[in-house]
């Protein structure tokens, strides 16, 4: 008989789960924002993204095959996605340079001296982006005018969040509407609510993501939001204009979506994934208003990554027959 | 629609190869080779001895202990050998093996088909006709029948829970069995009620199975007390804990708890029909339906075998092996076993043989794990694999029990959902006997 007999324990089966579908769907979800983006800022976002991408792949690869050893591990793609979301985190108009330099921090400083996917502590993309925004405060926060009509003049160059806080914004008469389709100048993946959340739409539709980390993170920042509002406004229509504005304003849905919900640097339980998503929520809105900086997403993520072993060992999922 | 509390997976069930086809006789085998230990427990001791004719029926092997289980000559002829034989992974076991002399059966087996109702028997009478048949657990499981039923000092069942949940992949000879015999297991089903003085039984159906729901529905408004449940289809809905929880939002608390102690009595569908016939019947467990299944064998079947008979037998009968890679195993694509032995012989566990071939055989490469959470999530025992696993390659066994292996039951959804293919249930497995061994040794140090 031309039989090859094949004898491996059970399961005999496979789900059809695999990092690099996991890994497709993120890049497939994070398309909508980056058309937009193109769209609000041209072409230049293109260049940036692609700039972004090939460097964390090609350091990706030489690390691998010049010091770590071992198969290369480009073909799981998920160097494709920290290049994307380090991209989805600057400027439309950063020097390239700066770009290669976040790529070298996610990738040889965050990601592979920890052991590669699925060992670092940090976010690579974020720690990516903290790095820069201390290193280069300026180039990282001066921001190309949206090229699309309608845009209010006196917000260009800053984001809507660093105008708020310097006291510009009339919250009685903003348009949330505006924001929720594009319109806000910040970084590539924060211009359009409506883009990101077709992306969350996405991902839990394929099942990539559950819902728990990003409710969780919104949900606190627009309570936070509406609590400190009912104290600083008069009218309820105003409160709910500002808890909206800190929702879709600045990093709040990229954030909530795609970086916080990073696998490798996020609880394993739904019960711990709950608890480090209010945590983000609290320190990002601690920092919009008290903080030095305008947005504190990238940092509040950066403190909750750390904190995640550590609800890892005490965060357990309800076993079963234990209630 | 109902189902367990936690986790589960959605494997692809396959049950359309084999499900349309109806119940048919396997040939009789010219020789059987009949195990002494084909359940839980302790092998049976063997009555018979070289030379010996006996009939379909006799006993030839009796229960070993209290947890075992009689074996009876599931053809009639002559013994020739009472020997080791190896079994489907190729390890010798002692068996009895019987050459076969036409097809005659004991006369106090009643084999006609008519439908017998009515049952005047005592408790204890049942069980010890359940205990005579040799019933195990049909499942899988393998678990001695008549056991299950002597409930313990102090305990008091409540409820008996049919499983017809079949949530194993590719498999249908319970569904088969349900259509089929449905008559039988629901007056199987009464009986198993008296045997444990309940006046309530719950059958659970996943509803990937309509028709057997609506068939078993119809013929139970004739029986009293006994209810039909439609289950969302979910794996490892057969599970006696899941299937449980399911049925009655009862959750048994970790081991060593037992059904029992929240009042249920978990029995296979098959298992029902099973007992039917021993007790209604006077006919021992000599046979069973083995689904014969897989995408790329030529005619997939539902078979009724007498135990003994070779494996390779009854894939040459659904058309041979296909070509190239295979994987063979003892049950489904989930839970069941992989073989490397076809010669070996049908069991009282078997359920089906499945057949998976070319890229179906091989497994996939695993890589490092990005801490997904996917088995987490899936674990319908609310545990952790990826912990466990990384704990299992430390050898850290004091973390592994802290963190519950023993009420890992082997599912395998942890593996199934992993995309990085890590074999998890291989290292949960060698955590959950290592630790098992390590509690076993401390209990009888004290
Ligand atoms: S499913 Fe696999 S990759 Fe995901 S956390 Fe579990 S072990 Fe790791
Ligand atoms: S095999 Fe054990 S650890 Fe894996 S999912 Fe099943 S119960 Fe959980």
């Amino acid at each position: 008989m031309a039989n090859k007999f094949i004898v491996a324990s059970a399961p005999h089966v496979h789900g059809d789960l695999s990092t690099r579908r996991l890994m497709a769907d993120v890049i497939i979800a994070l398309l909508p924002a980056l058309a937009v983006s193109v769209y609000v800022f041209g072409w230049g976002v293109l260049t940036v993204t692609a700039t972004s991408i090939a460097c964390c792949v090609l350091f990706e690869y030489l690390v691998q095959r010049f010091l770590v050893g071992g198969k290369t591990t480009i073909t799981n793609l998920s160097a494709i996605v920290t290049g994307l979301l380090l991209a989805m985190n600057m400027p439309a108009n950063i020097p390239l340079w700066i770009v290669a330099v976040g790529a070298f921090v996610a990738i040889c400083v965050a990601k592979m001296p920890f052991g590669g996917l699925g060992k670092n502590l940090f976010n690579p993309a974020i720690a990516a982006r903290v790095f820069l925004l201390i290193a280069y405060p300026s180039q990282m926060t001066t921001f190309a005018a949206p090229s699309v009509e309608g845009f209010a003049d006196a917000y260009s160059g800053a984001t809507m969040l660093a105008a708020a806080k310097a006291c510009l914004v009339d919250f009685g008469s903003y348009d949330a509407m505006g924001m929720f389709a594009g319109i806000q100048s910040g970084s590539l993946g924060e211009v359009a609510a409506f883009a990101l959340l077709l992306g969350f739409a996405y991902l839990l539709l394929r099942r990539v993501i559950t819902w728990h980390i990003p409710v969780a993170v919104l949900g606190t920042i627009a309570l936070f939001a509406a609590v400190y509002g009912a104290f600083a406004f008069d009218t309820p229509h105003v409160v709910l204009n500002y808890s909206l504005f800190h929702l879709i304003g600045g990093g709040a849905l990229l954030g909530a979506i795609f970086m916080a919900t990073d696998y490798v640097t996020s609880p394993m339980t739904t019960r711990g994934m709950v608890i480090y998503g209010v945590g983000i929520g609290l320190l990002t809105m601690i920092i919009r208003l008290w903080g030095a900086y305008p947005e504190g997403m990238s940092f509040a993520i950066l403190i909750m990554n750390s904190v995640v072993p550590l609800i890892n060992k005490y965060v357990k999922p309800r076993r079963f027959g234990k209630k | 629609m109902r189902t367990f509390p936690i986790g589960g997976v959605h494997p692809s069930d396959n049950k359309k190869w084999s499900k349309a086809s109806a119940i048919e006789a396997m040939e009789l085998p010219d020789v059987v080779v009949v195990p002494l230990a084909q359940h839980i427990g302790a092998p049976a001791v063997v009555k018979v001895a070289k030379g010996d004719k006996v009939k379909v029926g006799e006993l030839i092997a009796e229960a070993g202990g209290f947890v075992s289980a009689n074996i009876h000559a599931p053809i009639s002829g002559t013994i020739t050998a009472v020997d080791l034989q190896p079994n489907g992974q190729g390890l010798r076991q002692m068996a009895v093996t019987i050459k076969r002399e036409g097809d005659e059966w004991l006369e106090s087996i009643d084999r006609s088909e008519e439908l017998v109702r009515d049952c005047s028997l005592e408790p204890a009478e049942i069980v010890a006709r359940i205990k005579a048949a040799g019933i195990v657990g049909m499942g899988g499981a393998t678990f001695p029948t008549h056991v299950k039923l002597s409930i313990p000092e102090g305990k008091r069942a409540e409820v008996l829970i049919i499983n017809g949940v079949e949530c194993e992949p590719y498999l249908t000879s319970d569904y088969r069995t349900m259509l089929e015999r449905g008559e039988q297991l629901l007056v199987g089903v009464s009986i198993l009620m008296k045997a444990i003085s309940v006046d309530r039984a719950v059958v659970g159906v996943e509803n990937n199975k309509p028709d057997a729901i609506e068939h078993l529905k119809a013929l139970a408004k004739e029986y009293v007390g006994i209810e039909v449940k439609a289950l969302k289809t979910m794996y490892p809905q057969g599970g006696e804990k899941q299937l449980i929880a399911a049925l009655t939002g009862r959750e048994v608390p970790p081991p060593p708890a037992l059904p029992i102690d929240v009042g249920a009595v978990v029995c296979n569908a098959s298992t029902a029909v099973a007992v039917y016939e021993a007790v209604q019947k006077n006919k021992p467990l000599v046979e069973r339906v083995v689904t014969v299944t897989g995408a790329s064998l030529a005619e997939p079947r539902n078979l009724l075998t007498r135990f003994g008979t070779p494996v390779e037998s009854l894939i040459a009968r659904c058309g041979g092996l296909p070509e190239g890679d295979v994987r063979i195993l003892n049950g489904g694509p989930m839970m069941g076993r992989p073989m490397s032995n076809l010669a070996s012989p049908v069991m009282k566990g078997c359920s089906g043989i499945t057949i998976l071939s070319g890229k179906d055989a091989l497994r996939g490469e695993p890589s490092a794990c990005i801490k997904c959470a996917k088995c987490v999530e899936a674990c319908p025992m609310g545990l952790e694999p990826y912990l466990l696993q990384r704990y299992t390659v430390k050898k850290a066994w004091d973390e592994i029990e802290r963190n519950d292996i023993t009420s890992c039951i082997e599912c395998g959804c942890c593996q199934f959902t992993c995309p990085a293919n890590i074999a998890l249930l291989d290292y949960v497995r060698l955590a959950k006997q290592t630790v098992m061994g390590i509690i076993r040794a401390r209990n009888t140090k004290k």
